[in-house]
């Protein structure tokens, strides 16, 4: 075996003075944010503050950490060849230009979630989530990402699940597997169960929302049978189909039609889990693929657009900095203290172990180069994060008390505006009910009270901001939009999701029953479809109807095992460092593991054993046993309490099931290391061998001075190429081709 | 270059960019890159090749959205 040892970081002799004056003053834009951020007090706040602490730390963090990570930790190295580059078979291998990597990526791992828990977290107030999306992001979320994507470069693409099974072992691998599954199967109820909240009582958005089917079955079938892979094409039309729907369902709900689309939640529960399982048994073509081609321009079409509203409009926000709920821990959106349960709630925004999955896979099998790890995953987290920072500003801008009479369970705030009004002055917020009903009418929706699930709130928050630059008459329609445009990546995701976990099934149980593995073969698709529908939908059902509301209860579930999933992704990452040879650098992952275990443990703890009925399960389950053994109960309230005992047994178990899990990934995670280290002569590495790369990209989004001269030199364009007289093509030309950059064809 | 002509040139790179995320040059790149390999190779029609793309597509290991 050849030992190539990677090149040192390139050490310029001394700073120039041009870049300590500009990274110093980036620092002062972020320390001003942050400074004005955390004096408020009474009065209010631009939001422009809070985007200025938030850009100016992602820039020291991106210049600064990420290129330490990248050159002193990984030791990327530009001279070594990408799965990309030595597989290249024209279609899952090839490199791909990396701003067009950039946008796959971030498209790949951008979805609701992170619109989703900062709308919740504003409870506690804006700051504590804000400091956990930008510090999180910087020192776990992002670095996550990276290291992930670096390690399964260097394995051609292995998958987390593989490169758990390969390094740590099968006890661990399988751990991580069914912890996988199960954390899929709740992240899918917890996200229908948000779009049921957004849908329900609201015919201009399930209207405009079911049209989306029709309209991706004709995409789909347009590049099927009509014009075969013309994708930028039919997405245009759809998306301007998509806007006819939206406009159209203003109309549908005024018109006689609006009782056939005004679903009560149970219905849209029903319309939810057939809908999915019909489109997961479907073959691609026909829905996931063009739903897939609409979210990806509704995705990075609308959060510019977000930016750009919050940029120009500049609101204020209402929101306090830290309300008394931090505090207390007694908020209604979620229950439990600052510590741990707004890191459990914030979740994708700074840390999301699902990244892992889409990091592992899919995009190593397309980086042109090592050094370009930095830009394309801790720069597309830095992405996600900032979209979390939107979220955040959106919920803040709202009056509090708007904001808590949407965010409050019916058994806290009562079915009326007065009754709400009335809840809401016992928080400490004022708002009358003549107001609650003005909003509602603002954006033509019956009612805006307990509209939970996060979704509701975020459109609202955007149609003010929106509204601010169009004008009023338009704010509706903005409400709308944004309620599709979270709609529109849930289904996608609650379909491709049900696929994922029929795989996973498939796979296991083909262990047992052969034929299952064959994933073409109907009986074994339709029955492990089936059940993976019928899980999420059960909890799906369950949190429409708890007594105590479902997001309540269902979100910090959700958090935890989302945030499981990064335990398990970093605990992959540091036993690769230290099985590498990298001990002194495993702090880089160890770190934000300890952090994210401590997190999730305590959380998981608490879920379980906390005396407090608003936050232990089992808890909540005794007092309603009480009431039940006490035979005072009957009718509703005694349903009402049977549902919680069963509802709060189930969480409760699970709850302890996936942190027994993560526990045994990390304990068996932390053998292997030992072992390693104990003895380094038995480390199998799993790397694919060094080999030379002949191919020319510059590692970063802009090119620099030397990485310009070295392409022009080759007669390269901007997105980079083979040397002359190699890579594939050399035997035919002789002469370099360009992989095709904008300026590579006319400039 | 006139206002009009770099309106037009941005233009072309936003296009460009579109069709590259979106997959619209997956059929393209396919064929250069067999005929890179070999010059006489015989490159499936468009609809064949999207077909063959968007079956494969199928195994549901790819194409995995996020939260």
């Amino acid at each position: 075996m050849t030992v190539h040892a990677p090149p040192d970081v390139p050490r310029k002799p001394r700073l120039e003075p041009k870049s300590v004056i500009l990274w110093t003053a980036v620092a002062l834009v972020g320390a001003v944010g942050w400074t004005v951020l955390a004096l408020s007090r009474g009065e209010e706040v631009s939001a422009a503050w809070m985007v200025a602490a938030a850009l100016g730390s992602y820039a020291i963090g991106y210049r600064f950490y990420s290129k330490f990570i990248a050159y002193r930790v990984l030791k990327a190295d530009k001279t070594r060849a990408t799965p990309a580059e030595r597989l290249d078979n024209g279609i899952d291998f090839q490199p791909t230009d990396r701003r067009v990597l950039l946008g796959h990526h971030f498209a790949a791992i951008s979805g609701a979630g992170p619109l989703v828990g900062p709308v919740l977290a504003a409870q506690m107030g804006f700051l504590p989530g804000t400091i956990w999306i930008v510090a999180g992001v910087i020192f776990a979320g992002a670095v996550q990402d990276m290291v992930v994507l670096f390690f399964s470069t260097r394995r051609n693409g292995r998958s987390l699940g593989q490169m758990a099974r390969e390094e740590i072992g099968p006890v661990g691998g399988a751990a991580a597997l069914l912890a996988v599954f199960a954390i899929m199967i709740i992240l899918l109820a917890v996200l229908a169960l948000v779009i049921v909240n957004a849908l329900a009582e609201s015919p201009w958005g399930t209207f405009s929302i079911g049209m989306t089917i029709p309209i991706a079955l004709f995409m789909g079938f347009y590049l099927r049978m009509i014009r075969p892979g013309r994708v930028a094409e039919v997405s245009l039309i759809g998306i301007a189909l998509l806007l006819l729907a939206l406009v159209a369902g203003r109309w549908v709900a005024e018109s006689s039609l609006a009782d056939t689309f005004t679903l009560s939640k149970e219905s849209l529960v029903i319309w939810m889990v057939i809908y999915a399982f019909i489109a997961s048994v479907l073959p691609v073509w026909t829905l996931l693929a063009p739903r897939d081609y609409l979210s990806t321009f509704m995705k990075l079409g609308t959060i510019a657009l977000l930016f750009i509203g919050v940029l120009v409009a500049a609101p204020t926000l209402k929101m306090e900095g830290v309300t008394d709920f931090a505090k207390d821990g007694t908020g209604p959106v979620f229950a439990g203290s600052l510590f741990p349960f707004v890191f459990i709630t914030i979740a994708c925004g700074a840390l999301s172990g699902f990244h892992a999955l889409i990091s592992s896979g899919t995009t190593p099998k397309m980086v042109q180069k090592e050094t370009q790890v930095r830009m394309i995953g801790y720069g597309s987290m830095l992405m996600e994060s900032s979209v979390a920072i939107v979220a955040m500003i959106a919920a803040c801008v709202l009056d509090p008390g708007l904001y808590f009479a949407m965010n409050s369970a019916p058994t806290v705030i009562g079915d009326t505006a007065q009754s709400a009004s009335e809840a809401i002055q016992g928080f400490g917020w004022e708002i009358t009910p003549a107001a609650l009903q003005a909003a509602a009418d603002s954006v033509e929706e019956p009612s805006l009270l307990s509209r939970t699930g996060g979704a509701p709130t975020f459109a609202l928050g955007v149609s003010e901001i929106f509204s601010n630059v169009t004008g009023d008459s338009l704010k509706a329609f903005w409400y709308h939009f944004a309620i599709m445009f979270e709609a529109l990546f849930i289904l996608t995701a609650l379909d491709a999701g049900t696929r994922v976990g029929r795989f996973m099934l498939q796979d296991t149980l083909g262990n047992i029953y052969k034929p299952l593995k064959r994933v073409s073969w109907w009986p074994g698709l339709i029955g492990t479809s089936a059940v993976v529908v019928g899980l999420w939908g059960y909890f799906l059902w369950v949190g429409v109807n708890d007594p105590l509301g479902g997001i309540n209860q269902l979100f910090p579930l959700f958090g935890i095992t989302n945030q499981l999933l990064g335990a398990v992704a970093l605990t992959i990452c540091t036993t690769l460092l230290i099985k590498s040879g990298r001990l002194k650098w495993a702090w880089v992952t160890g770190i934000p593991l300890a952090w994210v275990a401590v997190v999730t443990l305590t959380a998981s703890w608490q879920k379980v054993f906390s005396d407090d009925p608003r936050v232990g399960f089992f808890a909540q389950g005794d007092v309603a046993q009480e009431g039940i053994d006490s035979g005072k109960l009957s009718g509703q309230e005694l349903e009402d309490a049977e549902t919680i005992v069963t509802n709060t047994t189930v969480d409760g178990v699970l709850s302890a099931v996936f942190a027994l899990l993560v526990v045994v990934v990390i304990l068996d995670a932390a053998r292997v290391c030992v072992k390693s280290l104990r003895n380094p002569d038995s480390v199998v590495s799993r790397e694919e061998p060094y080999q030379e790369s002949s191919f020319i990209a510059p590692a970063q989004l802009i090119a620099t001075k030397e990485e310009k001269r070295e392409l022009a030199a080759a007669g390269l364009g901007s997105g980079g190429g083979f040397k002359p007289g190699t890579g594939p093509g050399a035997r035919g030309s002789g002469g370099g081709e360009d992989a095709g950059g904008p300026d590579g064809g006319g400039s | 270059m006139t206002g009009a002509a770099s309106l037009a040139a941005a233009g072309r790179k936003v296009w460009w960019y579109v069709r590259e995320v979106i997959g619209d040059t997956a059929y393209e790149r396919y064929v250069e890159h067999l005929r890179t390999h070999d010059p006489e190779a015989q490159a499936p029609t468009r609809r064949e090749f999207e077909r063959m793309r968007m079956d494969a597509g199928d195994d549901p290991r790819k194409g995995f959205r996020c939260c």
